[in-house]
């Protein structure tokens, strides 16, 4: 039976392996020195793996008496974390080095919170779950606040810390109300109780305590508190990292929990989610106005962006999780770009994240500027590209599962965040000449930003086809809700 | 009443009692002495219970090791705790209004509570019957059987908090001399110590 279970989460497995593994390599040898090829190797490893899941044959396997799954939700949300985390890892290796606090476990507490969210996308069981987010979330802790001799970055580590224990808190006393009322905490047995018996008060106030917990990892509003700090504390790689890998892992467990294990009680949950998304988005447009510093902005972007995909949660239906893919996929791609930009930001060797710098910047670098241009319009959501599939997918799923009211709040929200974005966009073209930035884009850096440029340019061509993203998302939806 | 009634009640008063101090205690070392009391006197109510492994682990484990780790912590770690509570007199007031509101609406689910009809029935299947199997291998298959998969997650986290814990605080300063075994070792007597012949009234 053992052999068997070892087989579905052999990916896992090998994982685990590595990041030890390489934690030893690096001990017992040149210490910081190693970082620099660990990073690479690291990154390699995840696209292998990412490669693997992609190609596994279709179906459903599970382990552990159901503490993990194996299907094909889980393996699409782990393709996108998968890519996103190794290339953000490998970007990140230039600045780390030029800022002087390159540590060979930056890659290996990246392994490991990459290893968490696979866990977490793949959990069965109320407690596997608990296991994996813990696994993620403290690793992103300590990468948080991996800068010790910079102030704003252990207050950032400290800070999600804190509240990240808060927000466990209100998880774990969710999941001890749900083991209460339903005898179990595997999703399969919670589904069983729920279909035949409802859902009672003792059960509600227990998955309200989950989605708040749940809320808090994908900074959903109003448990958004910590994302601008921690986002403009932390080191700019880091910041990169947490917009983009964490943010999948957590949507899809949101996904998961609510359909496996309260698949039958949708009316229950379906407002908290419209809540969580309206606020989202309304907050992330109207906060994000006021920023003058790129990495905060991007922040509250990130907050708003979470509000489309819990829109696509909120519809209940196949389509409203094929949606919330499709976003996810989307948003991870263009924010890889937009740091792949702000991670070169730099005058004189030091980090500039302040909006203003940019000022006449697109005479300097209008090649640069251009491929920006595209990534800001896309995440704006400028039709026709392909950020704006994205949101036209979750507001067609959120208008057929009749909530017309969420949809064209997401769309008055949506061209209210476009001011932000534009803005910086009129800086880049029309800005006063400041004193120019000098930093030098490296090759990872220009060919990250270039090819999700085009993409997100060109991928709306009907001979391409959002790169046929529609149709896989729909299997991985289809396996979660047949 | 038999006389595992009273002690039962005497563990059970004790340790909530204990747990009352632990938290209103102002100097911490008397707070951890106290959450001693209370780990003893649950230890006491698992002995009660037929639970022997997880009592002898409560007092070997929380008592022996995590409760005196901790105390010494408390009496090494130079941490103001009055200026520490400081802030709180400010705060207080919005959290006991937000406990109070919380409090109300749980004893409101609470009242109501109704448990699911399948749920004791499944909570009994995932452990062996006690009358079957001992407290140790019942425990044994639990962990390293049904829930191997949690248990190495969880090792995994343990180890990735004592990588974090490392990366965080530990400083290669240059000034400290570390002792090198090996360069002791190979240490050549001979070379070590060279005398000088010298002459009285002038030194070296």
């Amino acid at each position: 039976m053992i052999s068997e279970d070892v087989n579905v989460i052999l990916p896992e497995l090998i994982l685990a392996v590595y990041a030890m593994a390489a934690l030893m390599w690096g001990v017992f040898t040149g210490k910081d020195r190693v970082a620099g090829p660990l990073i690479w190797l690291t990154a390699a490893v995840l696209v292998v793996l990412a490669l693997w899941i992609a190609m596994m044959p279709a179906g459903r396997a599970v382990a552990f008496g159901g503490a993990f799954i194996d299907d094909g939700f889980a393996r699409f949300a782990k393709v996108v974390l998968l890519i996103a985390a190794a290339v953000v890892l490998v970007l990140s290796a230039d600045y780390m080095q030029r800022q002087n606090f390159l540590h060979f476990e930056f890659p290996v507490l990246v392994a490991f919170t990459t290893l968490g969210m696979m866990m977490m996308v793949s959990a069965g069981d109320l407690m596997a779950l608990y296991v994996g987010l813990e696994l993620h979330s403290l690793s992103l802790y300590v990468i948080a606040a991996i800068r010790r001799d910079s102030l704003r970055s252990t207050e950032a580590g400290l800070k999600y810390f804190v509240l990240g224990a808060l927000a466990s808190g209100m998880l774990l006393y969710g999941m001890s109300l749900v083991y209460g009322y339903t005898g179990a905490t595997g999703f399969a047995a919670i589904a069983t109780v729920v279909g035949a018996e409802g859902v009672g008060l003792g059960l509600l106030f227990g998955l309200v305590f989950i989605c708040v917990g749940l809320a808090f990892k994908v900074s959903a509003v109003p448990f958004h508190m910590w994302t601008p700090d921690v986002y403009e504390g932390a080191p700019t790689p880091v910041t990169a990292f947490f917009a983009t890998a964490p943010k999948v892992a957590a949507a899809a467990l949101f996904a998961r929990v609510l359909f496996d294990a309260f698949g039958g009680a949708v009316v229950q949950w379906q407002q908290i989610l419209a809540f969580l998304a309206t606020a989202s988005m309304i907050l992330g447009a109207v906060a994000g106005i006021g920023q003058r510093n790129f990495k905060r902005l991007m922040a509250y972007s990130s907050i708003a962006h979470m509000g489309y995909a819990l829109m696509g949660l909120a519809a209940g239906t196949g389509q409203g999780v094929q949606s919330l893919l499709i976003y996810l996929a989307i948003y991870v791609t263009m924010n890889v770009g937009v740091f792949a930009f702000i991670m070169t930001m730099s005058r004189d060797g030091r980090p500039v994240t302040e909006i203003r710098a940019l000022s006449g910047y697109a005479r300097e670098r209008p090649g640069q500027a251009l491929a920006l241009l595209f990534l800001l319009f896309s995440l704006a959501g400028v039709p026709p590209l392909v950020g704006f599939f994205a949101k036209f997918y979750v507001f067609v799923a959120a208008v057929d599962a009749g909530l017309v009211w969420l949809a064209v709040v997401g769309a008055v929200a949506s061209v209210v965040s476009a001011f932000y974005y534009i803005r910086i966009v009129y800086y880049m073209y029309f800005g006063e000449e400041a004193e120019p930035l000098s930093g030098q884009m490296p090759w990872p850096h220009g060919a990250a930003l270039w090819v999700t440029a085009v993409v997100m340019a060109l991928g709306w061509l009907p001979s391409i086809n959002l790169f046929g993203v529609e149709a896989v998302a729909q299997a991985a939806a289809a396996t979660l809700i047949p | 009443m038999t006389v595992a009634g009273y002690a039962f009640y005497l563990f059970a008063i004790v340790a909530v009692a204990a747990g009352l101090f632990t938290v209103m205690a102002r100097n911490p070392v008397h707070s951890v002495l106290w959450l001693i009391c209370a780990f003893l006197s649950s230890a006491g109510l698992f002995v009660l219970l037929g639970a022997e492994f997880i009592a002898m682990l409560m007092l070997i484990v929380y008592i022996g090791a995590v409760a005196v780790l901790f105390l010494f912590v408390v009496m090494m770690l130079d941490v103001d705790f009055a200026e520490l509570k400081a802030g709180m007199a400010q705060y207080m007031p919005v959290g006991l209004l937000i406990g109070v509101v919380i409090l109300m609406e749980l004893s409101l689910a609470i009242g109501s509570w109704v448990f699911a009809d399948a749920a004791p029935k499944m909570r009994v299947a995932v452990a062996p019957a006690p009358q079957e199997v001992e407290n140790t291998a019942a425990l044994g298959r639990l962990i390293y059987t049904d829930y191997v998969y949690l248990f190495q997650a969880a090792g995994l986290i343990l180890l990735v908090a004592m990588v974090g814990a490392i990366v965080l605080t530990l400083r290669h300063k240059e000034y400290v001399k570390r002792q090198d075994v090996l360069a002791q070792m190979y240490r050549d007597p001979a070379k070590a110590v060279e005398l000088k012949d010298i002459k009285p009234g002038q030194g070296i």
